[in-house]
């Protein structure tokens, strides 16, 4: 370094390959799948640091549904006698649980997955759905050991899976997947704006629990006149339960039991119908997220 | 040449808002009192810089510097009016780098690289020199919100640099180093530099910016003010004015401990 001296002028050339282009990246959700590297690594971080600092780690992923599982199989069925209308009341509920957990992660880490991560989304020129999108990704992680768990259990009670059941449940995950990731898209921008909408989006989640058949089974649902019936079915996460519990629990009743078992007609095309909507909001999502997210960086 | 950086009538707009909860709002629109105001953080600039140019950005504090670094890099959109570039950008804003707070020194060298555009091989490839060009010894393990504040300007730095990039950003980067560092980061710079990248140097050292820099832009309040030979942005700014006894710059950055 030569002190006091003016600026050298000798600066070699550099010949840079490419267009003048905006430095921001504003292809959405493509971006990130193209950057799937940084993808896995954002993932990979999220997957630690959620159990991070605690001595059971991973093992909370299990805990947790499994706590859930107990209340719910416990207070529901053996308190509120659940279990005398609805065979296999178990596999009900954790039919269920598995689609309806794995959408409310995602909904709510989603939604708190910029502002978590705000020290990167300051200072650094990456696309920011990437964030949400990984929310999904460990949500969607936790989903495969469950799964697992409920088939070992079915398969030891001699269930056999079927083509169409496999394609139903792959519908049902598609189903919370896509909506999940589309409400994360929306309401991660409005947390951002105003943090009410991290709580808010606790008591919706309050609320799709309840709204689904998974306490109580559809049965309960039919007897009812058919505007509030085809509403109640109008609800993604609703087909999505029924088409996990059509693969999982409808096999597993006891051909005495069969009787008892009340599911809606058309759930395939109803599944389908459920996440073309499904898609129509993740895309409204998109937009809405490309409107605000100029405003991220100073509003966060 | 190639134009590198082609700024076209950006400007960005803050809206600042006096109070935050609903019950602060309503009690100030009942008094008839102003809830929210808005100001231009870069307002209607423009500029081009060819590809290969050291440009030094000057101004006072709050005059823009960041919020125009931050649109080129890509972080902030403009407003209003264009920012283009071409190639690869890497460098700092504001200091330090984006890295994660809960993430080890390791593990943000390579979320940090492949947000700037690494694969991870080349940044497996590039790791050793990252990390002895750092010299943060066995803090490399530690998460980097244990980081001194030197140690996480270090870390960062080390990483941008190592970045194969068309266009490096420096803001205030070297403000919290060490004076062996800051020599090293000179240096590095200068290398930089001299391999034909786009250099854009936020410094307030009207010596270093002389030293690094052939041309200089100053913005003041939002707006372009000088655009032009590096000399006279410094004699426009009257940085080359010490408050007391004439002298030259380098003695004057060095009274103020900002000799980089």
């Amino acid at each position: 370094m030569t002190e006091g001296l003016p600026a050298s002028t000798e600066t070699g050339v550099r010949h840079v390959e490419g267009d003048l282009l905006p430095p921001s990246s504003n292809q959405g959700l493509l971006e990130v799948f193209r950057r799937r590297y940084l993808l896995r690594l954002l993932v990979k971080r999220e997957i630690s640091a959620r159990y991070e600092g605690s001595f059971l780690g991973l093992l909370w992923s299990y805990i947790n549904p499994a706590s859930q599982f107990f209340i719910y199989w416990f207070v529901m069925g053996k308190i509120m006698r659940l279990h005398d209308s609805i065979p296999n009341f178990a596999i009900h509920i954790f039919s269920a649980i598995i689609v309806v957990h794995f959408f409310t992660e995602t909904f709510g880490a989603g939604t708190r997955s910029i502002v978590r991560n705000k020290s990167l989304v300051v200072k650094m020129a990456m696309p920011r759905e990437m964030f949400p999108v990984a929310a999904m990704l460990v949500s969607l992680y936790h989903v495969l050991p469950q799964l697992l768990i409920l088939v070992i259990v079915l398969l030891s009670t001699g269930w056999v899976p079927t083509v169409t059941g496999v394609a139903a449940m792959l519908l049902a995950l598609a189903i919370a997947m896509t909506l999940g990731t589309a409400l994360a898209l929306l309401f991660s921008t409005a947390n951002v704006f105003f943090r009410d909408f991290g709580s808010f989006v606790g008591i919706l989640t309050n609320y799709v629990r309840f709204g689904v058949p998974m306490l109580y089974s559809f049965s309960f649902i039919d007897p009812m006149a058919t505007w509030v019936k085809e509403l109640y079915l109008a609800n993604p996460i609703a087909s999505a339960v029924l088409l996990m519990q059509e693969t999982f629990w409808v096999p597993a009743v006891d051909a005495a039991d069969q009787a008892l078992v009340v599911m809606p007609d058309h759930l395939l095309s109803r599944g389908l119908i459920a996440l073309g909507v499904s898609v129509v909001v993740l895309v409204i999502g998109q937009l809405v997220f490309s409107k605000f997210e100029n405003k991220i960086p100073e509003r966060i | 040449m190639a134009t590198s950086i082609k700024v076209e009538h950006a400007t960005k707009v803050f809206t600042l808002r006096y109070h935050k909860t609903f019950k602060q709002v309503t009690v100030a629109k009942l008094r008839g009192q102003k809830v929210s105001d808005t100001f231009h953080a870069v307002d209607d600039v423009s500029f081009e810089i060819e590809q290969g140019e050291s440009i030094g950005l000057m101004g006072l504090n709050g005059s823009g510097k960041s919020t125009l670094l931050k649109m080129i890099n890509g972080t902030m959109r403009p407003d209003a009016g264009t920012v283009l570039t071409r190639g690869r950008i890497a460098g700092l804003i504001a200091t330090g780098a984006g890295f994660h707070p809960q993430l080890t020194g390791k593990e943000n060298i390579f979320l940090n690289a492949a947000i700037l555009g690494m694969s991870e091989k080349e940044t497996a490839r590039k790791f050793d020199d990252i990390v002895e060009f750092a010299d943060i010894g066995r803090f490399l393990d530690t998460p980097v919100g244990n980081y001194s504040s030197g140690m996480y300007s270090r870390l960062g730095f080390s990483v941008a640099v190592h970045v194969d990039s068309d266009i490096f950003l420096a803001d205030e980067v070297l403000a919290v180093g060490d004076k062996p560092f800051k020599k090293k980061c000179m240096a590095k710079m200068q290398e930089i530099r001299r391999s034909g990248v786009t250099l854009v140097y936020v410094s307030h050292a009207a010596a270093s910016v002389q030293r690094m820099c052939d041309r200089v832009i100053v913005l003041e309040k939002g707006k372009l003010g000088f655009d032009g030979p590096t000399d006279e942005g410094i004699r426009y700014l009257h940085y080359d004015e010490p408050d007391d006894e004439p002298g030259s710059l380098d003695q004057a950055d060095a009274e103020l401990g900002a000799d980089v």
